[in-house]
């Protein structure tokens, strides 16, 4: 029989608090580095020199076609005994965000750049700007603001996503939770605290982000 | 000034340029019209290589643009380019658009960019819209601002492809009058057009182009008011 009390709701609190933050950093700097990573293959794909759009199809297909469970696994325990290195947790798990989070990045940079207009290629071009000028200054901030709504998206999506790094104990909100779960079998009250912290992101996200949606059709 | 010899454009398996062969001088304004398909466009755009040529030669002012060794970039900077759907940049202001090049190509300063873009912003006649978005120009404003961005290259020659064609009709005259200035100015200028007016006005020479070909040319007196070929004769009875 369930009975209601306030004391786990708030004893969590602490746990799940430095969970948050962990959470936040590996996200954010995951991010952050996978959009570094996602304009260079997303740049790359739209190349026409063949062996540079085959290196990075071959990188985002890989990434996409495989369970991000298993690419940190792969990360966490394959490549550091492979390559006889021990890759600290937080480290592997912002590679995997990076690496994951990167491929995604890679379509939406992809898609931006090619919805740019042909003819501001053309303007760029006729005025004498070379194709790298062309694509800095002319192309890549058209682009730029078309990638913000996925890019958020995205970033939303990749915050859940670092709930799978649990499963290697990463100290993230999702394995504070799990923590606090087993060892006061409070289950229920645990796991709606970790749902609100989560939502106390994205929700927030998720209306910043249609706000700008909407100015942005306006425009 | 610019050179054309036995140029051929092909897409795919379609040939839109068969063999065209003329030349055209300093100071020149040629007008070009034809019926839609027939290649007048992608003769103009072969003229800066912004169609790739299969085959045949452009040399302008001394540039063969087929030879690789030809700095393309630099051909490009010094042909003006107005395109019928203006292609103005919409995250730069007006004055943003004309300086960029020259700050980025020609490597001036921007104070020295600016002295040059803000008087052709008066001559286009939009001197107070310097630090406007294009999103809120109309389209006959949009052209001559597009105009002005070509012309602070300071280019030989000055390509207009069917610079009229998508404005709404009270806001050509404009835009033609910006380009008749220009012409008197003594500006070599191709224009690709469906201005017959236009043509007959203040072209030197008239290109009739019909799949492919230049079908005849001469000075608009003679191609409009006593046309040779059938082809021209069929095609000024639709459109005159």
């Amino acid at each position: 029989m369930y009975v209601f009390t306030t004391n786990h709701y708030i004893e969590i609190l602490p746990n799940l608090w430095s969970g948050f933050l962990f959470t936040l950093l590996i996200t954010i700097t995951g991010v952050a580095i996978g959009f570094v990573l996602g304009a260079i293959f997303g740049l790359m794909r739209l190349s026409k020199i063949k062996i540079v759009y085959g290196i990075a199809t071959i990188y985002v297909e890989l990434v996409r076609g495989t369970p991000l469970l298993v690419q940190i696994f792969f990360i966490y325990f394959g490549l550091s005994d492979f390559m006889n290195i021990n890759l600290d947790k937080l480290t592997a798990s912002i590679i995997a965000i990076a690496a994951n989070a990167g491929a995604y990045i890679a379509e939406i940079v992809r898609g931006a750049v090619q919805s740019v207009d042909k003819g501001q290629t053309e303007a760029g071009r006729s005025l004498g700007l070379s194709s790298r000028q062309t694509m800095l200054y002319i192309i890549w901030p058209q682009a730029l603001r078309r990638m913000i709504p996925p890019l958020g998206n995205q970033f939303i999506i990749s915050l859940k996503d670092t709930s799978l790094f649990s499963a290697i104990a990463v100290t993230d909100l999702m394995y504070e939770g799990r923590q606090y779960a087993s060892s006061t079998f409070a289950d229920f009250e645990s796991y709606i605290m970790v749902a609100i912290f989560y939502l106390v992101i994205t929700i927030p996200s998720m209306l910043i982000l249609r706000q700008y949606e909407r100015r942005f059709e306006r425009e | 000034m610019i050179q054309v010899k036995d140029l051929h454009k092909s897409f795919g398996e379609t040939e839109v340029l068969k063999g065209l062969t003329t030349e055209i001088k300093e100071k020149e304004v040629v007008c070009v019209i034809g019926p839609s398909g027939s290649g007048k466009s992608t003769f103009l755009r072969c003229l800066n290589m912004l169609e790739e040529i299969t085959d045949g030669h452009v040399v302008i002012d001394g540039n063969d643009l087929t030879d690789p060794a030809t700095d393309i970039n630099k051909v490009r900077s010094e042909v003006g380019m107005v395109f019928q759907h203006f292609n103005l940049f919409p995250h730069l202001t007006v004055l943003e658009n004309i300086i960029l090049a020259p700050l980025k190509v020609k490597k001036v300063t921007k104070a020295e960019a600016e002295e040059t873009a803000l008087p052709l912003l008066d001559k286009v006649g939009l001197k107070d819209k310097a630090h406007v978005y294009p999103n809120s120009l109309s389209g006959g404003q949009k052209q001559r601002v597009a105009i002005a961005r070509a012309l602070a290259m300071n280019p030989k020659v000055m390509l207009f492809d069917e610079p009229t064609s998508a404005l709404d009709p009270e806001l050509v005259g404009d835009v033609l009058a910006v380009m008749k200035d220009l012409a008197e100015e003594g500006m070599t200028m191709v224009v690709v057009t469906h201005e017959m007016g236009f043509a007959k006005e203040v072209g030197d020479r008239v290109f009739f182009i019909d799949e492919g070909v230049f079908m005849e040319e001469g000075p608009p007196s003679q191609l409009f008011d006593n046309p040779q070929n059938p082809r021209t004769q069929s095609f000024l009875s639709k459109v005159l």
